[in-house]
């Protein structure tokens, strides 16, 4: 029981220190010219940096995918267009968003934890201060910004890059014909599916920019601190993404 | 000038300042001075406002620091310049960005106008032909320098300066000394210098504060440093490399 309150103490204690730098993360730039600045570098850092990693995995999530279901479907009655759409909706729904999300908390979350905390451990952060700016601001705000540019944005490449993996494990494999496959993802589309992994994509862009950018900027020691901030960001974005992927899942598909 | 009266700093119930009292004045270098863990840094920190004090006050030309509202704090510290350990320099900018830094953020100033005044703070603290390389690509002593061109870009009237000759060879300390009686004799600088090195102090000490363990045991000038009476002040200058 102890042990209970002393945890529930500690989420507590942490969950109202992340929303304080929250509060003093949203506020209006000191300069709005060297804001723009920062970030345009940040999502184009964040966007160019991932392409590459987005792309092979999502080509082989729709291929893998073409498979998995494609082997149980061979033999069935079930007519074949059936796996165009199971393909494009498990997709949609939760590959491209979630596993997506997941591997830029690796990725993105990391560096954003271990470039503040660098700044935090080498006194960068204080000449901020001390120059008279709101630091949670400057080093913060640009990198959320730019995460809810760049993630969503590389969702929807992943959605399209997941379904081509699928055409190009189809054309491989010969399990169905890349028509039918075709055929079967123009099939009953919900666009709703679009809305809902979109709004997955901003959630998560959002927890993961900013549980980074916190436990960066809360660093305190040296090199081993920044490494322990970085793995803490990595663990609690993916924990935060997987909970809220329930929870969005629920509210918006659960009839 | 800068004031600061019985101020007060606890962590976690420890006392680490105690009825701290002092009066700094412009055109001179004071130094803050004591042994490691003595709470040089944790004044100096205060003075800045990075720490809070508990209880106490610090005044910037009889404007109270602490009693201060967000902006004008936020005010008052582009009037402050402050040499860090390591330089903190920030290492996604160049030399001359990292100089030019403050003039972007704070002055309305055109590219040219920038440029010209970071060449100006570069060349007053002897560096040239660096604007280009970034902070990795330069010696422990020029990022020194660095971070007084740009401690100084935007003529602060008080400049603090947090073990400014650390891990420097004996010439190179030298410089980055003379550098900073110049600058302060020069703009009329309110200089605050946290420091170790005696050498330093007996050069270039027009006020010192000796703090141990918590409390301001002794000040006065470089004059009489050695003979000021205070046991604790005597050791330390006995133990340091000059006193030996």
């Amino acid at each position: 029981m102890a042990n209970q309150v002393y945890l529930s103490m500690k989420f507590l204690e942490f969950f109202g220190s992340y929303l304080l730098f929250l509060r003093a993360c949203f506020r209006l730039p000191d300069k709005g010219k060297m804001f723009r600045r920062s970030l345009l570098a940040e999502v184009y850092k964040m966007g160019n940096d991932s392409f590459a990693i987005v792309s092979i995995i999502s080509i082989f999530i729709g291929a893998v995918a073409v498979i998995q279901f494609g082997s149980q479907l061979i033999g069935s009655l079930v007519p074949m267009t059936i796996l165009g759409r199971i393909v494009r909706d498990a997709n949609i729904l939760e590959f491209s968003p979630t596993i997506t999300a997941l591997v830029m908390a690796g990725k993105i979350g990391s560096n954003i934890a271990s470039e503040i905390g660098t700044m935090k451990v080498s006194e960068q952060i204080d000449a901020l201060e001390i120059m008279g700016l709101n630091s949670a601001n400057y080093v913060g705000l640009p990198k959320i910004l730019a995460a809810l540019f760049a993630i969503p944005a590389l969702v929807t490449y992943s959605m399209f890059l997941s379904n081509l993996g699928g055409a190009i494990s189809c054309y491989f494999t010969n399990m169905v014909t890349v028509d039918i496959y075709i055929a079967g993802l123009r099939e009953s589309f919900d666009g709703f599916y679009v809305t809902h992994a979109l709004t997955k994509a901003f959630t998560s862009a959002f927890l993961i920019s900013s549980i980074s950018a916190y436990h960066g900027y809360q660093t305190e020691g040296g090199a081993l601190e920044v490494g322990a901030a970085s793995t803490k960001a990595v663990v609690q974005s993916c924990i935060a993404i997987i909970f809220f992927d329930y929870i969005l899942t629920q509210l918006m598909l659960y009839k | 000038m800068i004031e600061i009266g019985s101020i007060v700093k606890e962590f976690n119930g420890k006392r680490v300042l105690d009825q701290i009292s002092a009066e700094f004045e412009p055109s001179k270098c004071s130094f803050v001075i004591g042994a490691s863990g003595g709470g040089k840094s944790v004044l100096m920190k205060c003075m800045v406002g990075l720490l809070t004090p508990e209880s106490g006050s610090i005044s910037f030309n009889n404007r109270d620091f602490l009693q201060l509202d967000y902006q004008a704090k936020k005010d008052l510290r582009q009037e402050i310049g402050m040499l860090f350990q390591g330089g903190a320099l920030f290492d996604s900018l160049s030399v001359e960005d990292n100089v030019a830094f403050p003039l972007q953020m704070f002055t309305q100033k055109t590219k040219e106008e920038i440029l010209e005044r970071v060449n100006f703070c570069l060349q007053r603290v002897k560096l040239e032909n660096v604007n280009k390389l970034f902070p990795s690509n330069i010696s422990g002593g020029m990022k020194k320098r660095v971070g007084i061109a740009r401690a100084i870009a935007l003529n602060p009237k008080y400049l603090f300066c947090d073990e400014p000759n650390s891990g420097l060879d004996p010439i190179t300390s030298r410089v980055i000394d003379e550098l900073i009686l110049e600058i302060t004799q020069e703009y009329k600088i309110t200089t605050i210098i946290n420091s170790h090195d005696i050498k330093s102090v007996f050069d270039m000490g027009d006020h010192i504060v000796f703090i141990y363990q918590g409390k301001a045991l002794w000040e006065g000038n470089k004059s009489f440093l050695g003979k000021s009476g205070c046991k604790e002040l005597d050791d330390f200058i006995k133990a340091s490399e000059f006193g030996r």
